[in-house]
């Protein structure tokens, strides 16, 4: 609070018209504002990612109790791609399609509130965000209920011959899939949400008065002008969700492991360090150059 | 051809419901099942009414030491980070200096990097320093990603604040901390507000980084996590009913309060008000 206080008091100007973008009179302040934000930042932030990639490079015949060495084992990395990259592959794999299947549902929903919504506007965002109110994992648990073998949701799928009479739902692939479209979808659709409001409606109806099928007008006009809140969006949706694997625990079994279930039991349980950050090493720069190479396709100006 | 021009009308609005069908259906069962007895610890089907999970939350009593924890650390990582990052969105939104792609990207990189990274990569640091993990590393940890986005939030509201009321407060011979006593803080409040709930809900429900920094400490989720093990006491689903009510409340409050004083507000706005905001928002747009 008290530093709060000597913001405006040494960026005060004295009556009369002042220059609108002000030069600070104390050079020093923005710096002091932000030096224990960026600190903290950078000790806990940054530091720790060369901390993780000097991990990844340590001598991998060490212990935690014998001590690491850094012998700049470039080795781990291909020893761990070559032991998990069908965990990799699927977490990958998994996220695209939650990401497909929430692009299906988030653009909808999105769109409606945003433009057919009217004065409900405000109580659907509410409803949006409201699954992010109660507790990841005990949402996430929920579903366990949901597709219960004894459920209303496995019977149901089983009359109707979708599922065999001894298919079921938990602990497959498609559990984990629906569980990550689940949880993080609410990231896809607020950006989402955010572009579309801003569309103007008349725009929409000029391209109608221009003889544009729904069709067009959507390619053409709503698709285009929406395109900084879907990348956010995407991106806000894709980064969770291929490094979540409390989904792949869950409600999946070993075979859905992701590379978090990967990553965690070799920090946690296996206590192989450097596997570990050469995973999580990995698992940053995939997902980096996905990000980039997407961004690169579909213009970064607005993201950052 | 009515009915399909109806149905072109509607189908939207219709799939949406239906979305918020879906993103709203765990939450029914949560509620419902903190009114389950359930037929056995490993059994996740809803069995037979009760109100005994309501009467005694705390029948299992690590899960209410991990609730209290959880909102220990929530609080201390909420102001800590409330004050680091409403410093640094100041700095941001007021002044000029040399520096500030690079630590805009020091704040934007941390909301960018998978939960996972940044875990692990704390859990090296600490290990490498000798620094026993527990409750203070947690602390760190939250701290650490809860920063970004209040920055984020606090520059949102501050940008586009009008600064003519400030000159307008200095002009009416207010000082400098009359004026941001009287003015710029009541204005700024809402956003630092809105940062801090956001802080504490990400604090409050985070696992993944957690997991990897709480050695020995337990906070609620990682409760969660090892009883999923275990088998989950039905009390826990009591917890999830309760945040959600909590929150719900919260969210109501803070948007009646701002219709009221939006309401209040309108007398002295509108000749001033209209085109200020509108100016502002464009502005507000291009450095996101």
């Amino acid at each position: 609070m008290t530093a709060l206080a000597h913001v405006p008091t040494s960026t005060g100007q004295p009556p009369g018209p002042p220059p609108p973008p002000r030069r600070g009179r104390h050079r020093l302040l923005p710096y002091l504002l932000l030096l224990p934000g960026a600190a903290w930042l950078l000790l806990f932030f940054a530091v720790p990612l060369f901390q993780l990639a000097a991990a990844s490079l340590y001598d991998p015949s060490g212990s935690l109790a014998t001590g690491y060495a850094l012998t700049w084992a470039f080795g781990n990395y291909p020893d761990v791609l070559q032991a998990y990259w069908p965990q990799f592959a699927r977490s990958f794999g998994y996220a695209g399609i939650a990401l497909v299947l929430a692009l299906l549902m988030g653009y909808p929903l999105a769109y409606a509130i945003a433009q057919k919504a009217g004065r409900w506007k405000n109580l659907l965002l509410v409803c949006v965000v409201a699954p992010m109110f109660t507790s990841f994992l005990v949402r996430t648990l929920a579903w366990k209920t949901i597709l219960s073998d004894n459920g209303a949701l496995v019977g149901l799928l089983r009359d109707v011959h979708l599922l065999g009479p001894d298919g079921r739902l938990l602990a497959t692939p498609i559990a984990v899939i629906l569980g990550l479209t689940y949880n993080f979808l609410p990231f896809l659709v607020l950006p989402l949400y955010a572009s579309l409001e801003r569309l103007d409606h008349r725009l929409l109806e000029a391209a109608g008065d221009l003889y544009a099928s729904p069709v067009q007008t959507f390619r053409r006009v709503t698709l285009p002008l929406s395109m900084p809140g879907l990348i956010a969006g995407t991106l806000l949706f894709f980064i969770p969700a291929t490094g979540d694997y409390i989904n792949a625990e869950l409600l999946g079994t070993p075979n859905e492991y992701m590379i978090g279930n990967v990553i965690d039991s070799a920090f946690l349980v296996r206590l192989d360090y450097p596997q570990g950050a050469a995973l999580s090493f990995l698992l940053m720069a995939a997902i980096l150059a996905v990000v980039f190479g997407y961004l690169r396709r579909a213009g970064t100006e607005e993201v950052l | 051809m009515r009915f399909s021009r109806w149905l072109a009308d509607r189908w939207v609005m219709g799939v949406a419901l239906l979305v918020l069908g879906y993103l709203s259906l765990p939450i029914a069962v949560v509620a419902a099942l903190s009114f389950n007895r359930p037929s056995s610890r490993l059994s996740y089907d809803f069995n037979e009414f009760t109100l005994d999970n309501w009467r005694q939350p705390c029948a299992t009593s690590d899960m209410c030491d991990s609730v209290l924890r959880s909102v220990q650390i929530g609080f201390i990582s909420t102001v800590v980070a409330t004050v680091l990052g409403t410093l640094m969105a100041f700095a941001l939104v007021r002044h000029r200096f040399t520096g500030r792609s690079g630590i805009n990207l020091l704040i934007f990189l941390p909301m960018a990097t998978p939960e996972l990274v940044m875990g692990t990569s704390l859990l090296a640091l600490f290990v490498s320093a000798g620094v026993p993990q527990g409750f203070w590393t947690v602390v760190i940890a939250h701290v650490m990603f809860c920063v970004s986005f209040v920055v984020v939030t606090v520059k949102a509201r501050l940008a586009g604040m009008d600064r003519r009321l400030e000159e307008a407060a200095a002009d009416l011979y207010a000082g400098p901390w009359q004026t941001f006593r009287l003015v710029t803080l009541p204005l700024v409040l809402p956003g630092i507000v809105a940062a801090a709930l956001l802080a504490f809900s990400l604090s409050f429900d985070d696992f993944i980084i957690t997991n990897f920094n709480a050695g020995t400490t337990v906070t609620f989720p990682m409760y969660v996590w090892g009883a999923a093990q275990r088998g989950i006491p039905p009390q826990v689903n009591v917890i999830g009913t309760a945040m959600f009510v909590i929150a719900l409340l919260l969210v109501g409050l803070t948007s009646l309060r701002g219709r009221r004083s939006r309401r209040a507000a309108l007398p002295v706005a509108p000749t001033a008000g209209r085109p200020v905001t509108s100016a502002t928002g464009r502005r507000a747009k291009s450095p996101s």
